[in-house]
């Protein structure tokens, strides 16, 4: 059983504290992503499970073993690092087998175990290359390999991606969620902790995500609920992209006034507030939750297109909607060009998936239903 | 018609040609008088060397006589006779020596400064700062001022008029700059490979050895090098510590001959001395490359 504990773990690096008692359950086989703007400190915790940290306070346990103390070698895990971290003076053949010498394996073992990745991974034609002769991907993929051979209980990915051109780094992201359920399908170990800075990365390659923000835990959840049920204003505005619409409105009655304007909200949205809501909020919608309407639709918030920006199968508008700036998605092929910059738009937004957050705390206050 | 439209272009065709010429002729003249300058300059530096060589064939009456180094009747007896010296050694006894005191003094630079600088550049210990700072200060201590309770240190020790006070130092990281030279480039290495080895297994040593040692080859090499010319040309050190003739290294052998012979044989004496500053510029030619990469790769790392 490869399950990972992590409970109130903490690094404090002599009176600044990094990480603040967090709490997270990975489970055997699954892949969860951390992610988080920089500074977050999931790099800081990923490095604390690798054992490249010391833990200042609480637990890390793998499997059923408590590993705060072990050295990395002996926790069980294998890590990817950024810059590949790939020992320059070897050839891909020695280093992807470095672990295993290191611990003294039979010859035959290590020929086998190389000859494996390698044939995973197609890397079988570099065997007797150096590192400094591999393009970057190649460079990333024997840093996988390397990570591979030594079967570790859990895999722990540094933003092993972000060193990659863009075309690159879609197509070692559909590598790696393939390996992960090529291993699963084996009934090997297969956790993953995989820390990104790119949410894109989390979303699509996460069956579950962990966002952090300095040092604290914000949601973990899958893609699906994370997109659609964000738990604060943080993640809301993280997860998605263009990034949601986060404007401040005030509630009294069944009425959302911002600025000047106001929305009268609907059973879709009434039927999920929290029963105790402060007046104060924050209105969020995403970007492609706004439908452009005539005059004639009453319950909608006007603005003035400050900038068009045509990105082919849609259109981006930044509506400037009582000085607060929204970006708003509308499909290519349903937009007239009529609208340019300085025209005067009607927005309304959908209140089924739009969400209201408590100004102060950040916190979701139209989750209601799910109790 | 053709006429008309041919000549403007034909004129300017001899034109540029005109240019181009002038052109080609200044870059020419240009850099026949670098090469001149740099060559002069080069052979002003090293003419005191080549004299040295065309001296050491000269017979003594002609050594003196002008500044020309070629000899006008070439002999080898300088070489001959100073190989045998005036003592019962030869000068490859004197070299044997010299090799002996060389040999361990740079093994154990290299394996115990390798050992302080990994130390100093990787990890955390209470009094890191104070203890780098005094290593540091022990750089800008003259030498001189050091030499005398050295001496009497290694009297006591009963070292004296053996080869121990002049590599025993050395051996544990005596060489302050060679442990700092060995900081700067490992600080400029990164982290992750060590990291890396670190999660594959390895312990503390296991990394020093298998992924820092190879990482620093190339300031090892300069090290080694460095402490070889020092060595090879020190003369204080063995002045002082070694008393017997059949002891003494080249660079006291080489005093030896002026010591001892009334009426100086100069021819022999810079035989000898030809021959003594080979060692150290055969082993500089054969490792240039990788010396200057590791003096230079100090400060900037791709």
């Amino acid at each position: 059983m490869a399950r990972l504990q992590l409970r109130n773990l903490e690094k404090d690096y002599g009176g600044f504290k990094a990480v603040h008692g967090i709490n997270l359950d990975v489970a055997d086989g699954e892949f969860m992503v951390l992610v988080g703007p920089s500074g977050c400190a999931k790099s800081t915790t990923l490095r604390m499970i690798a054992g490249l940290e010391r833990v200042t306070g609480g637990e890390i346990r793998i499997g059923d073993s408590l590993v705060n103390d072990k050295a990395p070698g002996e926790r069980g895990i294998a890590m990817v690092f950024q810059n590949y971290a790939l020992y320059p003076h070897m050839k891909v053949r020695k280093n992807l087998s470095f672990g295993l010498r290191l611990k003294r394996r039979p010859a035959e073992e290590i020929e086998q175990a190389t000859r494996d990745v390698s044939d995973i991974l197609e890397i079988g034609d570099y065997l007797e290359r150096l590192p400094k002769q591999l393009s970057g991907g190649q460079a990333q993929r024997v840093a996988v390999g390397r990570a591979l051979i030594k079967k570790p209980q859990v895999f722990l990915f540094d933003e092993p991606l972000s060193n990659l051109d863009a075309k690159l780094r879609a197509s070692m992201r559909v590598r790696i969620t393939d390996l992960h359920k090529q291993l699963k399908a084996d009934g090997l170990q297969s956790t993953v902790v995989y820390v990104t800075h790119d949410q894109t990365e989390a979303m699509t390659m996460g069956d579950r995500i962990c966002v952090m923000k300095e040092g604290r835990i914000m949601q973990v959840a899958d893609p699906v609920t994370l997109y659609n049920r964000p738990a604060n204003a943080f993640v809301a505005g993280f997860i998605g992209s263009p990034e949601m619409n986060l404007v401040d409105a005030d509630l009294s009655g069944g009425t959302l006034s911002i600025g000047s304007q106001s929305l009268t909200l609907e059973p879709a949205m009434l039927n999920r507030m929290s029963p105790k809501i402060a007046s104060a909020l924050t209105f969020g919608v995403r970007p492609q939750h706004f439908s452009l309407v005539g005059a004639d639709e009453t319950n909608a918030l006007a603005g003035r297109v400050s900038h068009v920006e045509f990105m082919g199968h849609e259109v981006y508008l930044y509506v400037n909607v009582e000085g607060q700036q929204m970006i708003v998605v509308v499909s290519a092929t349903h937009y007239d060009r009529s609208k340019i910059n300085g025209d005067l738009v009607r927005l309304a937004p959908s209140q089924e998936t739009a969400h209201l957050f408590d100004r102060k705390t950040g916190e979701n206050v139209s989750l209601a239903d799910i109790h | 018609m053709a006429d008309h439209v041919l000549s403007p272009a034909l004129a300017v065709d001899q034109e540029a040609e005109r240019i181009l010429k002038a052109q080609r002729r200044r870059h020419l003249f240009s850099a026949i008088f670098r090469y001149g300058v740099l060559t002069l300059v080069g052979l002003l530096m090293l003419y005191p060397l080549i004299w040295l060589v065309g001296a050491s064939f000269k017979p003594n009456s002609e050594i003196f006589a002008g500044a020309g180094f070629i000899p006008q009747e070439p002999t080898t007896s300088g070489y001959v006779n100073g190989w045998k010296t005036s003592t019962p050694y030869t000068f490859g006894h004197f070299f044997w020596n010299t090799f002996l005191i060389v040999v361990p003094k740079i093994i154990g630079t290299a394996i115990s400064c390798t050992a302080v600088a990994y130390g100093f550049a990787r990890f955390d210990f209470p009094g890191k700062k104070i203890l780098f700072a005094s290593l540091i200060a022990t750089l800008l201590l003259p030498n001189v001022v050091t030499r005398i309770p050295q001496y009497l240190l290694f009297r006591d020790l009963g070292w004296l008029d053996t080869f121990l006070p002049l590599w025993v130092p050395s051996a544990f990281a005596g060489d302050a700059f060679f442990v700092f030279m060995l900081v700067q480039f490992l600080r400029a290495i990164p982290r992750d490979m060590e990291e890396a080895a670190r999660v594959d297994g390895a312990n503390t040593w296991q990394v020093l050895i298998f992924i820092v040692v190879p990482l620093l080859i190339p300031a090892l090499i300069s090290v080694c090098l460095f402490q070889f010319m020092w060595t090879m040309n020190d003369f204080l050190g063995p002045l002082i510590y070694i008393s017997s003739v059949d002891k003494f290294p080249v660079s006291l052998a080489l005093k030896l001959s002026i010591d001892t012979t009334e009426a100086f044989e100069w021819n022999r004496i810079l035989a000898m001395s030809v021959l003594t500053i080979m060692p150290a510029l055969i082993v500089f030619f054969l490792a240039q490359k990788y010396f200057i990469e590791g003096i230079s790769a100090g400060g900037v790392k791709g």
